[in-house]
């Protein structure tokens, strides 16, 4: 039901584009302010999302550890897992953000006939989350060649890569497969497995569909009604350098492509996408675990009502004499 | 302990039947057993904390001020904006599900809201309608529900059944910690004066007199002398703590259950053996008496009231450093937040060994050293005479206990101490140790007998590793460095795993210690044989 939820949304976005396009001829409004909004939106929105947090501070130190500590000299300690000093912290960082570590160590629990409970390893989830992650970077920065005249070498290179399996014209890309294939498992295991399904909200079937949608036009166009790249290429640089144009010979594909993806940016702030800022800012992730050895400041410390030494021998003078612990005039 | 049998607990669904999480409904009457008792007003009152009165879960009416919607409303607006911790995790989480399976309480009850993203979804779904644009308008399709009575009472229930373990935590992408969702959420309800007196009175205890078993300093002498009575009828050796001791160079702080009760008790003979043994200048102190911090389990505020007595009576006492004791929660609190709230502690030094001469840099600002850490470095430099085949009738595991292993990384230090003290030490599965140690089922306050049912069952994960070494190695002793551990773990075993006792690790220290001048040893601290009880000796005792 959540998911219908979600895919009605889409649904409705695909029929909002096709008939601003095809009936209403709003070329225009879809090709040029709608993308405009879109960004403007994005921009603005994950400005203010990172100032919200980072206008809240870190009164605490509270990394969670995942290895030994630095202690005695000979005592290994895992600078990755348990970082003493800031750049280790970096380097932990780095592995969660650009490996994602910690859904690496993912396992399956299992209770067995025998009444066992096995932790079994599960990294299905962390090589899907990974592969789309990753293309969708790649796919981003393949789009480059959209916006820059001339087309950065890196690109060609990407591309290069990318294509390294020539099996169609125009040359299949790798990316596109795996994209497509990673974000089916996402959905699949949304609604397959029994607690993930149980978590899941519309929003989380929501950010699929959208997703599958993006990937889905832009391989049609590129595979099936092969779009005119140049008249795309009009249309986005003119976007980009400020001098907008609608040009002739882009077909409905492309702008039901164009305006999913203004959606997904709009979107992006408000919803849990935000996720690609707050890994950054995760204070059990980005800290190091040196509490001990460097202080860690709170910038707004509170006075509290505490119980002094001299309430406390005030209140068991008589004990404390009669047992013969001394007190503190003593 | 629970009124179900093992086969009746096992039962147990992993895979939540259909049915909407946003719909709050509970019963209290039928969930018997996995609740805690609510605060008693008097302790309410004593520590100046909102809404004292006497109540119960199973009551209809709360008794909640009037305006208790608008009071957590703000004190949640208030969190926002002191803590980012708060801030992000909230803002961040995508339900993958990597946490759903790794909480002990899902496993062991299969309830699909102890999935720590559905407990956090809980505070979660309030934020959204509250202060989000997307909740405000699109309600319960996008997540966001308006706090009513009903979701208040999930909220009693499902943050006081969570042990703030941090094991999800290790396993999220985005490092979000429950921990820290728990303790705004009761932050949050002790504002209407929602709390469980298993926390409220060791937190009025422990204010009052020193320690939360609320033990006043001439029966804190007593039973501590009744210890050293005991220690010199098993090993011949008078050992002489002191109290509240001016001028001595080391501070010795430890959890009160350590003087308290068994086993913890035999821990604390080993300290006190450990110490005579490399004659270190220590004292106890009975206006300090307690490591432990159920402050944690309260709010940030109470955290600093009760750990404010560490620091201020190390200065009152001119002592240099601190050594702090075998305990869980106390060492979350001493590593992560006692330099924060109440350093700096600039007027004690960086603690050096006297015995070694080593300089415990890692402590340079907070002064304060576990007592594995000391220990490790004393076996490593050879400072202690050992015969570890004292401890040859255990066979023995470690459970790391949560907060020294995901709060501080205190992971080598014990086992190298155990190492060299027993002969025979296995470990558990690697996915229930080190890192992704399981907790016992009764920390963060939900250690009481009322709560038992959910006790045994959050404990399932780590009595089912432990019954794994114990069939496959013989396993009979579970060693931890935790106080908490040592009051749960004894019934948790009883349950699952009857043959498996269990003790600190610096029991096993004192039992392998070879003092100067001690009688002829042939039992432990426990006051029973060294050797296991073979055929042979049996016959002997009968003689």
């Amino acid at each position: 039901m959540r998911a219908f939820t979600a895919l009605v949304a889409v649904a409705v976005l695909f029929g909002v584009v096709y008939l601003g396009v095809a009936l209403a001829g709003q070329q225009f409004l879809f090709g040029i302010v709608v993308p405009y909004v879109a960004i403007v939106v994005f921009l603005a929105g994950m400005v203010y999302r990172v100032l919200l947090w980072a206008s809240a501070p870190v009164p605490f130190r509270i990394p969670t550890v995942s290895g030994q500590q630095k202690s005695l000299p000979w005592i290994k300690y895992s600078r990755l897992e348990s970082p003493s000093n800031g750049l280790e912290a970096v380097g932990r960082m780095a592995l969660e953000v650009l490996l994602f570590r910690s859904l690496f160590r993912n396992t399956r629990v299992e209770l067995t006939p025998s009444q066992r409970v096995v932790h079994q390893s599960d990294k299905i989830l962390w090589a899907g989350a990974l592969v789309f992650h990753w293309c969708f970077l790649l796919i981003l920065l393949r789009h480059l060649r959209f916006f820059l005249e001339p087309t950065p070498a890196l690109v060609h290179w990407l591309e290069r890569v990318d294509g390294f399996f020539q099996l169609t014209a125009p040359t299949f890309l790798l990316s596109n497969a795996l994209i497509a294939a990673a974000l089916l498992y996402l959905l699949s295991r949304r609604l397959l497995n029994a607690q993930v399904r149980y978590i899941s909200l519309p929003a989380d079937y929501f950010a699929l569909f959208l997703l599958l949608g993006v990937v889905g036009s832009g391989i049609f166009m590129r595979y099936i009604t092969k779009t005119d790249l140049m008249a795309v290429k009009q249309l986005s640089v003119g976007l980009v350098t400020f001098s907008p144009v609608v040009p002739v010979g882009v077909g409905m594909p492309f702008y039901i492509h164009l305006f999913l993806v203004s959606a997904l940016f709009a979107y992006f702030p408000f919803s849990k996408l935000v996720h690609m800022g707050g890994v950054f800012l995760s204070p059990t992730r980005n800290l190091a675990n040196n509490n001990r050895a460097r202080r860690h400041v709170n910038p707004w410390n509170p006075e509290v009502e505490v119980h002094t030494y001299q309430q406390w021998e005030d209140e068991f003078k008589d004990k404390l004499k009669a047992s013969g612990i001394a007190l503190d005039g003593e | 302990m629970s009124d179900k049998t093992p086969q009746e607990l096992l039962q147990i669904e992993l895979e939540p039947r259909e049915g909407d999480w946003l719909d709050p409904s509970l019963d209290f009457e039928a969930r018997k057993g996995s609740w805690s008792y609510p605060g008693a007003g008097k302790n309410l009152k004593y520590l100046g904390f909102n809404n004292p009165r006497e109540w119960s879960p199973t009551d209809q009416d709360w008794q909640l001020p009037d305006n208790w919607q608008q009071i957590i409303h703000d004190g949640f607006k208030e969190l926002l904006s002191k803590y980012r911790s708060l801030r992000v995790f909230m803002d961040s989480c995508v339900r993958c599900g990597a946490c759903a399976d790794k909480c002990h309480f899902f496993i062991g009850s299969g309830d699909p809201k102890n999935m720590p993203v559905l407990r956090a979804e809980l505070l979660r779904s309030v934020y959204r309608n509250d202060f989000t644009t997307a909740g405000k308008i699109l309600g319960k399709l996008a997540g966001a529900r308006k706090l009513t009575p009903e979701i208040l009472k999930e909220w009693y229930y499902y943050f006081f059944q969570c042990t703030e373990c941090r094991r999800c935590s290790v396993f999220c992408p985005y490092g979000i910690d429950t921990a820290e969702v728990t303790m705004m959420a009761r932050e949050l309800l002790n504002l209407v004066g929602l709390n469980i007196n298993w926390v409220v009175e060791p937190v009025a205890n422990c204010h009052r007199t020193g320690n939360h078993l609320g033990i006043q300093p001439h029966t804190f002498k007593d039973n501590i002398e009744f210890l050293v009575e005991e220690l010199e009828e098993n090993t011949g050796i008078k050992v002489n703590p002191t109290f509240n001791r001016k001028g001595a160079e080391v501070l010795f702080i430890i959890p009160s259950a350590d003087y308290f009760a068994e086993p913890g008790i035999y821990t604390f003979m080993g300290y006190l053996l450990l110490f005579e043994h490399i004659g270190l200048d220590y004292t106890l102190s009975a206006y300090a008496s307690e490591g432990g911090n159920f402050g944690l389990f309260t709010s940030h505020d109470t955290i600093k009231r009760l750990n404010y007595k560490i620091y201020a009576e190390a200065k009152r006492l001119g002592s240099k450093w601190i050594l702090g004791g075998e305990c869980g929660h106390m060492w979350r609190v001493i590593h992560q937040y006692m330099d924060t709230m109440n350093g700096p502690a600039d007027f004690l030094e960086v603690p050096v060994s006297p015995v070694t001469g080593t300089r415990f840099d890692n402590a340079a600002s907070s002064k304060m050293v576990h007592i594995c850490e000391f220990t490790a470095d004393l076996i490593h430099n050879n400072k202690l005479k050992l015969a570890p085949n004292r401890n040859d009738k255990w066979r023995a595991t470690f459970h790391d206990s949560c907060n020294p292993a995901r709060a501080m990384g205190l992971i080598e230090e014990p086992r190298y101490v155990l190492r060299n003290v027993c002969n025979n030490f296995f470990e558990m599965p690697e996915n229930t140790i080190k890192e992704q140690t399981f907790c016992c089922g009764g920390g963060a306050g939900l250690g009481n007998d009322e709560n038992m049912e959910m006790r045994m069952r959050g404990g399932l994960p780590r009595a089912n590793a432990v019954k794994h070494v114990h069939e496959k190695h013989g396993v009979n002793l579970l060693t931890c460095v935790c106080a908490i551990d040592r009051a749960t773990l004894p019934p948790l075993m009883e349950y699952w795993v009857p043959e498996v006792l269990v003790s600190g690790v610096h029991e096993l220290v004192g039992n392998a210690l070879v003092m100067d001048g001690e009688n002829e040893r042939t039992t432990d601290l426990r006051g029973e044989p060294f050797a296991p009880a073979t055929a042979e000796t049996e016959a002997e005792n009968d003689e």
